[in-house]
């Protein structure tokens, strides 16, 4: 009878645990790959884009020369489009929501509708500026105007609020609303005073980060032709705009021009990052401060 | 005692006037228990509004330039030259560039996110992890525009510096960077499918002498394959429709070429030259931003259907 020789089976063993720690590591660094770029990423653009940013820069118009240039128009556009996206995706976001979650029934509208919303949740957003820019910009001719360009976003993030929307009323449990009803309250007195209260501040979440998306975005900006040089600041929904990224977007492009645009791409980078920056805190302070755990 | 029999009487005429007041309350909110799920399913509707305004849009407009040029000749033609005196509109120069650019992210955002994946679930400790995925994902709520000047100031020098012949602007930086982009999403989406792998199988594999990395590549990862296929698929549609980081970084030359050194056009980046650029309603480069539109649509709807097909189909349960 053959006895387990030892010496081999260390021997291959010692192999195959080597092979796993090395491997372990690989597997290490091609995680910290990407966060290694993000350090890069957000260096460069400071190192580029620090210097050039000031008080003058912020509040500054814009200019062809670099050093007096400034983005305070693009701000207002950018500011703009939050007041036209926040009230249409709120509304329609959350309705779908509440429709599609306590309304509906379970059958083939429902996930007709459900379907609908991922398969728009995957389309790409050129796709939607091209949409804004038919319908908006020229059936109901609202051109290059804020509110084209505000609309255009909204239907691009809706998706994405629904369905977070979704999970927030979902995650409401059902012995509250059975306790409202109990009380005698109809169904729409039981969402307005049980359901939506509870579910706020996940729906707010949600809400902020699909804004934060809303204006990060530029290709649908750029199908609905958004100037590039834009000196009056919008005042209005019905005002011609420019917003952040479509400064970023025209100064990188004309960085082989003019040098000194590639630094006033990276201030403006800086300042877009910050008002991400912001509103994923607010929304992070949000879920942690205020949600309940049932 | 009159003024006692008088505040009887006065509540009495209370009670009746609240008796009325409900009543008429009553039948307001019965009118809007009524009404609220009319106005919620309106509102619910536009979402599929917006996908019928998507589809025709783009079929309406891709058919009035298939009435101009045949659709034959538009998906086989090489030759894009939209703003010529004769101008050709062949799509296979835009196809080409969408798939090469995808393509070069995918070998970047492929490995690199299976491995991150593979080291969350299975290496990591919960605390190592719960600090890397949020900083993971903070790559991903980067803007693409964002991407695009990394891509074109930073990126494309590097690359020219090694190789000097190298174009300005070509399709290897944005390729590179777009799967830069996409690291996160296949990193979670392919760790949501392994975590979700039991734990006895891993145990047992284990207790079988089997080290971890056997186990992970033996037991995990074909009891998660779906899941992981589908998030390279869901990947590549993601690349695709990334727009700003080509339109800036590989330009804007129709080059029907598989030379990755070279400027080529993807069909996003075409989207954004035509329309930003003086296209005329009712011209024929104007109709063709439709066709060009509806090919691409149509490209991530059916990466988007097939994802949804593979986790389902051979998803294992347990």
């Amino acid at each position: 009878m053959n006895q387990v020789n030892t010496k081999k089976m260390e021997k291959r063993m010692h192999a195959r645990i080597q092979k796993n720690n090395l491997l372990k590591i690989v597997f290490l660094l091609a995680t910290l790959f990407g966060l290694a770029v993000l350090a890069i990423l957000l260096v460069r653009v400071i190192t580029q884009g620090a210097a050039w940013l000031d008080w003058d820069f912020i509040t500054g118009r814009l200019s062809t020369s670099a050093d007096r240039a400034g983005i305070m128009g693009a701000i207002l556009g950018t500011v703009w489009l939050m007041i036209v996206v926040i009230p249409v995706t709120l509304i329609i976001g959350v309705g779908s929501a509440i429709y599609l979650e306590l309304y509906a029934k379970k059958g083939r509208i429902q996930s007709f509708i459900q379907t609908n919303i991922s398969n728009l949740a995957g389309v790409p957003s050129i796709v939607y500026g091209l949409l804004g820019l038919t319908i908006f910009s020229r059936a109901m001719g609202l051109g290059n105007a804020v509110l084209a360009g505000g609309l255009t976003l909204s239907l691009l993030v809706l998706p994405i609020l629904i369905v977070s929307s979704q999970e927030a009323i979902r995650a409401v449990p059902k012995y509250l609303a059975e306790a409202s009803y109990g009380m005698g309250a109809t169904k729409w007195q039981t969402i307005k005073n049980v359901i939506l209260p509870a579910s706020i501040p996940s729906i707010l979440t949600g809400a902020i980060l699909s804004l934060s998306r809303a204006i990060g975005e530029t290709a649908p900006l750029t199908v609905l032709g958004i100037p590039a040089f834009l000196l009056p600041f919008p005042e209005g929904v019905f005002d011609t705009f420019t917003a952040l990224p479509m400064q970023i977007y025209y100064w990188t492009l004309d960085s082989s021009l003019v040098k000194e645009y590639a630094y006033l791409a990276a201030a403006t980078i800086i300042v877009l990052l910050v008002l991400l920056f912001i509103l994923n805190s607010v929304a992070i302070f949000i879920r942690n401060k205020f949600q309940q755990r049932y | 005692m009159p003024t006692n029999s008088g505040n009887h009487k006065q509540n009495a005429v209370n009670v009746r006037e609240m008796i009325e007041e409900k009543r008429s309350s009553r039948s307001i909110s019965n009118i809007t228990e009524k009404l609220i799920p009319t106005i919620l399913f309106i509102i619910a509707s536009i979402s599929i509004l917006t996908t019928i305004g998507i589809i025709y849009t783009l079929l309406s407009e891709a058919i009035e330039f298939f009435k101009i040029v045949p659709i034959w000749e538009f998906f086989t033609g090489t030759v894009l030259k939209p703003l010529s005196q004769n101008p050709e509109f062949g799509v296979l120069p835009l196809i080409n560039g969408t798939i090469i650019s995808s393509l070069i992210a995918m070998l970047v955002a492929g490995p690199i996110g299976i491995m991150s994946a593979v080291y969350l679930s299975e290496y990591a400790s919960d605390k190592v992890r719960r600090i890397l995925k949020p900083l993971l994902e903070v790559l991903a709520g980067i803007p693409t525009i964002v991407y695009g000047f990394f891509a074109f100031t930073f990126v494309t020098p590097i690359i020219r510096s090694i190789f000097p012949e190298v174009g300005a602007t070509n399709i290897l930086s944005p390729g590179i960077v777009m799967g830069i982009m996409i690291i996160p999403m296949i990193a979670s989406l392919s760790e949501d499918a392994m975590t979700s792998v039991p734990n006895a199988m891993r145990e047992g594999s284990l207790a079988m002498g089997a080290t971890k990395l056997e186990t992970t590549f033996k037991v995990v990862i074909p009891a998660a394959f779906s899941g992981i296929i589908a998030s390279f698929v869901l990947g590549i549609s993601r690349a695709i429709g990334e727009t700003m980081i080509v339109t800036i970084a590989s330009g804007s030359s129709k080059n029907f070429t598989f030379d990755i050194t070279q400027s080529m056009q993807t069909m996003t980046a075409y989207i954004v030259e035509v329309s930003g650029g003086e296209a005329a309603a009712g011209t024929t480069i104007y109709y063709s931003l439709y066709a060009v539109a509806l090919t691409l649509f149509v490209f991530t709807l059916i990466m988007n259907l097939l994802a949804r097909y593979v986790s389902r189909k051979f998803r294992e349960e347990y």
